[in-house]
């Protein structure tokens, strides 16, 4: 297979086109005027849809590896490579109403671009190098990203996302180091192999070090601290593409991690994981609770889902359905947390719940879009990500993890709490009127904020992402019979 | 196909009501129109269901099957059906509904999305009664939760966001124990399937009781939040109290079931090991929740908690009664039968009854804005009729013969007096108190000198209506009261039943008086069933 160039270019040829697509945007963009910036805003949505379709088509391939077997072209890939172009496509259309007329327009498309291809990279590398090359690619376009607004608090976002950064990649490398130094090889299946017989000491720092790593990217607990401060400094179409684009490859490569290289070691890496797992929906949880902040609110949310993610990850290849639950969960939570962002992003000017409440008045499509958006993220069904949590659920009980999926059914109910406060505040206001909701100071904001026209894009990824929440929970078996093709 | 066209024709009339915003009246009379048609349906369905000789339902014998292929993976399915135990309960929920979208009808708030709302729960109740898969089961069932928070929550009154989050985390709490229970049947089968009809003709974790005991446990724990059982009622007063007059009948009357329902369903077909096992556990907490129904029902100085707490005293009967089928080693096969029907008959009738005197007490809201029973007084001789049926509710609900409560009560306690004297005489001191307490509300409301609420006293005396809720929300209903007053003075005129609210009540009561004189045609569609189900829980 290595010795044919041309195949494996063809195996690359997803990823081969978001980097046309960005390329293409980049120089497209140099040479049209400001006002008509919305042409390489459809070369990155038609680059990012390509992508997609020829990933689909790949899925039916046979799982294989290239370029010397540092790069899967397999299920877990095609998972990533789908779900990330469609998201990147979504987000990009969302992002128009916040980056229209902006000078720095098409760097903030052909960014986003090169972020995805950095997170499909994480999830498809088969090496530690790579990894590590990956994860680079996946962080710095984010770095800008954040910051994109120069406003104060998204310059402090932006730092502290940094150096969270910068101090994950450092540890992530002196993990690579260490495990290359006990296994001899950075390949995951020559580690496999290697890793049982090496130094135990060694293999658990460089454990450690990669999963802290990896960790971060994801946003997991006790990496999270820049998730919050990120996501409510930045504009809520970039926090969008902050708190799912990188999550999904992220979890897809400790997903491979476990899978092969960690497999054998002589630690409970799958303990290790699942703590990971349990301390990062509970905190989110916890934190999130009090937060009046739309944006917190999410961000803390998005804390929380991670550890449900990684659930599957602390069972993989230990039941048939690690696969399957990936599939479902990552796609929902992409598909739910996209459009919860997008009812922010209906009322840009809106920072508390209140305020997003008056802002949207009686306006009951947008309501009832939130309402399934934010009861899917609870998991009701018939949501996508209901589905998830029963796969997820299913699949850690099978993998011998009893204990994590009652500690998830408690967090579940109490995410209710949080969640349930932004809909009743919004969908219960109306009949309550007569009644001061809350205290006196947010009114006056809120009638700025109300007068103030909310924006038509979002509105309509907020629908289109309620309604596919609801389809895909529905055609949940459709799109797994797409995803993993017997 | 039919069934499908039946579970899902509501809902698409809600998301019609919501698309074409119709003018109030119109989305009333819609509202009323889909609703005839549903029941209109489920009424042919009835007339048409032969299960043919030999077949009992639960296993085999299903009428109007459809089973889809949805997640293949886990073999989670689009699996529908209609046997002898859910005909019944479809059947009560399409009166029911029927019956709420009459009184409806002079809905004054948001009538178009409050009857988008009701509608979308009328699916999700058939659904879940129809559902022949856990997962989808769990789907509907969850529905039905989110639907009954919005009707609580924008529709209640006096404290009513609150007690509408209560409910919504108490029974979340018991969907997701359910959830959990559920995935432990899928993991521990050897077919590794959600089906329920596969899953009780081979039960799994036949030998392991240790698992078998937990899953119950989580099954058990989710339907007894539901149901609901001492002690996880406590949600259930203050939901009942502060939800709209139909809420508060839709709920006892129909969402209660589907937690007793899920036993009878799931938890004894699918564990029938683990429901022997732990069948003396269910038996002792039917008992306590009847006692304790009944007697803090006895205390209540409100109307509405005290009809509140009747519904834990009935729902412990048709626990104790499913216990008690579960007492293989004690009774036969004929004493647990008889129970288990017993149990299905007292659904039903509790549905009709509850639902019946929960809309009567809506009369009393409507009226004067409390429910306070110092506030009311010899109501019989301005509204003669509010009497009469108020009377026939209440009789009926305490077990009179020539009521259908009566010959539900007569069923369970004939069934489990073999298998559980000790507790079936306990249980039968209850139907006393519930007895003493429906007559001590009769005379409270019903005789004696006229006593209507004021407006001045709705002001100065919210202490002792309920001292949680606070006095502006108080404040507020008074100043509504007002508008009720005569130009005389402060006295709330007190009008009789007419109209809607008669064409929704009335029924419920002829159809309670119907199922207490001629029983046969209840009976003979559950008792196959129940008989099945009496012998799948004896493997």
């Amino acid at each position: 297979m290595s010795g044919d160039p041309g195949a494996e270019f063809l195996a690359l040829l997803p990823e081969f086109l978001l980097l046309v697509g960005a390329v293409g945007g980049l120089l497209l963009g140099l040479w049209t005027p400001q006002h008509r910036q919305y042409r390489v805003r459809a070369v990155a949505v038609v680059a990012c849809l390509a992508s997609a379709v020829t990933a689909a088509i790949a899925l039916t391939g046979p799982a294989m590896t290239v370029f010397e077997g540092t790069w899967a072209v397999d299920t877990v890939t095609g998972i990533v490579r789908i779900v990330v172009a469609l998201a990147v496509a979504v987000v990009v259309v969302l992002s128009a109403s916040a980056v229209r007329g902006h000078p720095r327009e098409t760097e903030a498309y052909v960014l986003m671009l090169l972020g995805a291809v950095g997170t499909i990279a994480l999830a498809a590398s088969t090496d530690m190098l790579l990894l590590m090359a990956a994860f680079l690619l996946a962080s710095f376009p984010l770095y800008a990203l954040a910051g994109f607004a120069k406003d104060a608090r998204g310059v402090e976002a932006t730092l502290k996302y940094y150096l969270m950064g910068a101090l994950s990649g450092v540890l992530m490398m002196i993990g690579i180091a260490a495990l290359v130094l006990g296994g001899g090889s950075t390949n995951y299946a020559e580690l496999a192999a290697l890793l049982p017989d090496a130094s135990p000491a060694l293999t658990a720092l460089g454990v450690i070090g990669v999963l802290a790593g990896v960790a971060f990217k994801a946003g997991a607990v006790p990496v999270h601290f820049w998730v919050p401060d990120v996501t409510a400094g930045t504009s809520p179409a970039m926090a969008a593409y902050i708190t799912t684009i990188p999550k999904i490859g992220a979890v897809a490569a400790a997903f491979r991690l476990l899978a092969e290289p960690f497999a054998a070691v002589p630690l409970d890496v799958p303990l290790l994981v699942a703590v990971i797992a349990g301390a990062s929906m509970t905190l989110g949880n916890l934190a999130a609770f009090n937060q009046t902040e739309v944006l917190r609110l999410l961000a803390y949310s998005t804390v929380s889902q991670v550890g449900y993610l990684f659930m599957v990850v602390a069972v993989a290849t230990r039941t048939d359905l690690d696969l399957p639950a990936l599939a479902v969960y990552l796609a929902a939570y992409a598909v739910t947390n996209l459009g919860a962002f997008a009812a922010v992003a209906v009322v840009p000017g809106a920072r508390t719940i209140g305020e997003w409440a008056t802002a949207v008045g009686r306006r009951r499509w947008l309501v009832v879009s939130l309402i399934v958006c934010l009861l899917g993220l609870v998991g009701t069904p018939p949501t996508a990500v209901f589905v998830g949590k029963l796969a997820v659920f299913t699949a850690t009980w099978d993998g011998g993890l009893t204990w994590l999926v009652v500690l998830a059914a408690v967090n579940t109910v109490a995410s209710l709490f949080y969640y349930l406060r932004w809909i009743a505040a919004c969908a219960l206001g109306a009949p309550l009127a007569a009644a001061p909701v809350s205290g006196g100071g947010d009114g006056a904001r809120a009638a700025v904020v109300a007068a103030q026209q909310s924006v038509r894009t979002p509105a309509v990824v907020l629908h289109s992402a309620a309604a596919v929440s609801l389809l895909l929970g529905i055609g949940a078996g459709l799109w797994l019979s797409v995803a993993l093709p017997a | 196909m039919l069934l499908t066209v039946v579970i899902f024709l509501p809902v698409l009339v809600a998301g019609v009501l919501l698309a074409a915003r119709p003018p109030d009246r119109a989305a009333g009379w819609t509202w009323v129109t889909a609703s005839a048609v549903e029941l209109a349906l489920i009424g042919w369905m009835w007339w048409r269901y032969d299960p043919g000789p030999g077949s009992t339902g639960v296993v085999d014998g299903i009428a109007y099957e459809v089973d889809l292929r949805w997640i293949p993976t886990v073999d989670a399915g689009y699996h529908i059906g209609v046997d002898g135990l859910s005909l019944p309960l479809l059947a009560l929920t399409g009166v029911l509904f029927l019956a709420c979208a009459i009184w409806s009808l002079r809905e004054k708030n948001e009538p178009r999305t409050f009857a988008a709302l009701f509608l979308f729960l009328q699916t999700a109740c058939l659904g879940t009664f129809a559902a022949l898969d856990l997962i989808l089961f769990f789907v509907f069932f969850d529905l039905t939760i989110v639907g009954m928070y919005f009707i609580i929550a924008g529709w209640g009154h006096g404290n009513a966001r609150r007690s509408a989050l209560k409910f919504f985390i108490y029974t979340f709490v018991g969907s997701l124990a359910l959830l959990v229970g559920f995935i432990g049947l899928f993991l521990g089968g050897e077919d590794r399937t959600f089906d329920m009809v596969a899953l009780a003709e081979n039960p799994p974790l036949a030998d392991s009781p240790v698992a078998g005991g937990l899953v119950l446990l989580a099954i058990g724990l989710g339907l007894a939040v539901k149901t609901p059982l001492f002690p996880f009622h406590t949600w259930l007063p203050d939901a009942h109290t502060d939800a709209p007059a139909p809420g508060s009948a839709i709920l006892a009357g129909v969402l209660l079931k589907l937690g007793t329902y899920g036993f009878v369903r799931i938890a004894m077909p699918i564990l029938p090991e683990a429901w022997q096992r732990w069948a003396m556990v269910v038996v002792v907490l039917g008992v306590v929740s009847v006692l304790w129904g009944a007697f803090v029902a006895l205390a209540q100085r409100d109307l509405k908690r005290m009809i509140a707490y009747t519904s834990v005293n009935h729902m412990g009967y048709v626990l104790l009664a499913l216990g008690a089928a579960g007492l293989v080693g004690q009774a036969d096969e004929e004493a647990r039968t008889v129970a288990t029907v017993g149990a299905v008959y007292q659904m039903v009738s509790h549905g009709l009854l509850t639902g019946a005197l929960f809309l009567l007490s809506g009369v009393l809201w409507d009226r004067g804005r409390t429910y306070a029973f110092d506030r009311w007084g010899g109501l019989a001789g301005p509204a003669p009729v509010f009497a009469a049926a108020f009377a026939v509710a209440a009789f009926g609900s305490l077990g009179l013969p020539g009521l259908s409560g009566f010959v539900a009560e007569f069923q369970i306690f004939a069934g489990s007096l073999p298998g559980a004297p000790v507790a079936t005489v306990l249980a039968i001191t209850g139907i006393l108190v519930s007895a003493g307490l429906f007559l001590l509300a009769i005379q409270r409301l019903l005789t004696g000198p006229l006593v209507v609420p004021t407006a001045a006293g709705a002001d100065s005396d919210d202490g002792g209506v309920d001292p949680e809720r606070g006095s502006a929300g108080h404040a507020r209903e008074a100043a509504t009261a007002t508008l009720e007053r005569t130009p005389t003075g402060t006295v709330t005129r007190m009008r009789d039943m007419r109209g809607p609210e008669l064409a929704a009540v009335v029924p419920l009561l002829v159809l309670s008086v119907v199922l207490g004189l001629l029983p046969r045609a209840l009976l003979d569609v559950i008792e196959p069933a129940a008989t099945a189900v009496a012998q799948l829980v004896a493997r």
